[in-house]
């Protein structure tokens, strides 16, 4: 919520920022600036460079302000770690009381610290102690087993710090709170912060030296470019596959009356189906190798290649074909040099969205079953709590997911640039 | 020889409503080699179907169509196809698509590359070839769309509204190249159009057609065609009987959309 807020507030300032610095510059007077109505005029409005990358900036300062990175001067308050300490009273089974004192001594998870040294308290009934107690975590004080005469009935701690306590009841000390659990031990928080726990959120240059560690040594004993091989590789496979039986049977089914007739319910059944719900399936059929990776993400590709086809051909101008039967033309002529090049446009829009989709349905198939690949790499990771691992993953999925497609937005342009110019 | 026949064709389909449409009814008519004739009508008339049936993309249910003795059954390299728009392929070069015919017919590169040339020359396209055609404006794709019918040599050209989509100064400049093309080329022309003025500029006959069932109303004999070949199309149209003829003609049409319209007003 906070997160939210802060963010919300970065959005605003920013734009107050970006007006006022705006409003003083000298603008261009290009067409558009010309332009009185914005407002619902799409062709006015187009992604501000500026604000794309105080966003990109807002976000890793977030992260990293939350994470106490190094990447960002200003961070929010972060767990308390060193050394501290309380006192509480005890009350024996005579009736007497006395105090003693606890130093608490809390370190980063991983580190080797020593206990907090303490001196020998004779004075009284009730020893002085020493806990040490990792950030983020909590740790029982036992004061009944330290102090002499704890374990008689009618021991108890009446007080931290000066301040009444009682079972089940919470008190602050200097540096964090105190629990009396029902058995009369202390349970002692020190203070988190807002900063999260490495485990939950590990901070950005966490995730770099998780990239460079993987890179270098690999994940599973087996390397990143393995695990990345292999899921790029039952994509593409998968995806060639889908396309190779996909375009003939979408021309056939936007050809002919009959293709279309007896192809036409199957296509349109298992359209609708998401190829993440064939999953158990195809592990029942064809089990967790290769092979069922494969005929997932053929079957993926395969009725989105074949609807962009048969819209290919159906969406050819009737005057083209007739055209080019007046020039003397074969039909196996007009297939090759009509048909094929008016759907190309549309097989390239398939071609994204299946990419698209087999990406995803490739790493959720890793996530189920597979020994290598970037969704077994995440999922794996996440199981031993290597979150900084799970982050990588996510963002490598992210930006390989996005170079597929503009790969073939590159390539369409270049292949069919007479797109949407008929 | 060179004649093309139409012989009583009519053309009569069923509608999905259990109706059925008289597209045309009793259509006559012959043309001689080189003869440029120009077909009018308001929308309806069936002059498309007409244009359809000599490309042989429609089967006549009665009739039938001859050229040069043999009978038509279907689309031909014989009888070339000039659209409205958007019939040349775009994903190719203007070049290419104007050798587009002779590419098909397996003819060697040599001998096609001098007929390209000289019909863009022809065309005004001579710096054109290598451009793609969704670079050309309009008016330009149109010479193109001619260039590649002409490359293929057809005994007969059908040319359905090729210039209903210019804007008014490219149309005019258009009609001329037309008149051009056929005095140079004598090729047989059938036009379709919906404007009057330009069926009586490049119509040597005029067929003005009925709607309802699809029939010849009337036709004419011009000398129009002919006498603005070469000629700027302004000066022939200012000829006293050439503005005779354009009254006459639309008032005909006219008549005709106000006994459609009279028709459909009356309570069924």
């Amino acid at each position: 919520m906070i997160v939210f807020l802060i963010y919300v507030a970065i959005f605003a300032l920013a734009y107050i920022a970006y007006r006022a610095w705006d409003r003083s510059q000298e603008h261009r007077h290009d067409f558009t600036s010309l332009k009185t109505v914005t407002f619902g005029d799409e062709s006015a409005v187009s992604a501000n460079r500026f604000g794309s990358v105080v966003s990109i900036v807002a976000l890793f300062a977030i992260w990293g302000a939350f994470t106490g990175s190094v990447i960002t001067p200003l961070h929010v308050p972060g767990p308390f770690v060193g050394d501290t300490s309380f006192s509480y009273t005890a009350r024996n089974a005579a009736g007497e009381t006395d105090d003693a004192t606890v130093a608490v001594r809390v370190f980063k998870v991983g580190e080797d610290v020593p206990l907090p040294e303490v001196d020998a308290n004779a004075d009284g009934f009730a020893v002085d102690d020493a806990l040490k107690i990792g950030a983020w975590r909590s740790s029982l004080g036992r004061p009944h087993e330290n102090d002499i005469g704890g374990d008689q009935e009618g021991y108890s701690v009446i007080a931290i710090d000066g301040q009444a306590i009682a079972p089940g009841e919470t008190v602050r000390f200097s540096d964090g709170l105190i629990t009396m659990t029902a058995k009369g031990s202390l349970s002692i928080k020190p203070d988190t912060g807002w900063q999260m726990e490495p485990i939950w959120l590990p901070a950005p240059e966490a995730v770099v030296s998780a990239m460079v560690k993987i890179a270098v040594d690999g994940y599973k004993n087996v390397s990143l470019w393995e695990h990345l091989g292999y899921s790029l590789g039952r994509v593409l496979l998968g995806f060639a596959i889908g396309s190779i039986v996909g375009i003939p049977l979408g021309y056939a089914m936007g050809l002919s009356n009959w293709f279309r007739g007896w192809f036409d319910p199957i296509v349109e059944f298992m359209r609708p189906v998401p190829p993440l719900a064939l999953i158990p399936l195809v592990i029942i059929w064809f089990g967790i190798g290769e092979q069922g990776k494969i005929i997932l993400l053929f079957l993926a590709a395969l009725w989105i290649m074949t609807i962009a086809a048969r819209a290919g051909v159906s969406g050819v101008r009737i005057s083209k074909v007739h055209a080019a039967y007046s020039l003397g033309a074969s039909k196996r002529q007009i297939l090759q040099h009509v048909i094929v090049p008016n759907s190309l446009p549309e097989i390239f829009t398939g071609a994204r969205v299946a990419m698209g989709v087999c990406w995803g349905t490739v790493v959720a198939a890793e996530l189920v079953a597979a020994d290598r690949g970037l969704g077994m790499m995440i999922v794996n990771a996440s199981k031993f709590q290597q979150t900084d691992i799970v982050i990588f993953g996510i963002i490598l999925i992210g930006i390989i997911g996005y170079g597929i497609d503009i790969l073939i937005r590159v390539a369409e342009k270049w292949l069919v640039p007479w797109k949407g110019r008929g | 020889m060179g004649d093309l026949v139409l012989d009583d064709l009519s053309m009569r389909f069923d509608l999905p409503n259990g109706g059925a449409v008289q597209a045309l009814q009793n259509v006559s008519l012959e043309l001689a080699k080189g003869e440029l004739l120009s077909v009018l009508g308001p929308s309806g008339c069936g002059k498309t179907t007409l244009l359809n049936i000599v490309a042989g993309f429609l089967a006549p249910t009665d009739g039938s169509v001859t050229l040069n003795g043999h009978k038509v059954s279907g689309p031909a390299a014989e009888r070339g196809m000039v659209f409205q728009q958007g019939a040349l392929f775009e994903w190719m070069s203007v070049r290419r698509n104007i050798s587009f015919g002779p590419d098909m017919a397996g003819k060697p590169a040599s001998e096609t590359e001098p007929v390209v040339d000289h019909l863009l020359r022809t065309v005004g396209l001579q710096d054109f070839g290598d451009k793609m055609i969704y670079e050309l404006s309009g008016g330009m794709q149109q010479r193109v769309a001619l260039a590649r019918c002409l490359a293929n040599d057809p005994d007969v050209i059908l040319m359905d509204e090729p210039l209903g989509a210019l804007d008014a100064l490219t149309r005019e400049k258009m009609q001329g190249l037309v008149l051009k093309l056929w005095k140079e080329t004598g090729k047989t022309i059938i036009l379709i159009t919906h404007s009057v003025e330009e069926a009586l500029l490049l119509g040597e006959r005029l067929l003005v057609m009925a709607p309802r069932p699809g029939r010849i109303h009337k036709e004419y004999r011009l000398p129009f065609a002919e006498m603005g070949v070469g000629q700027d199309l302004r000066m022939v149209k200012k000829e006293k009987e050439f503005g005779e003829r354009r009254e006459e003609i639309l008032s005909m049409i006219w008549d005709m959309e106000e006994e459609i319209m009279g028709r459909q007003e009356e309570p069924a």
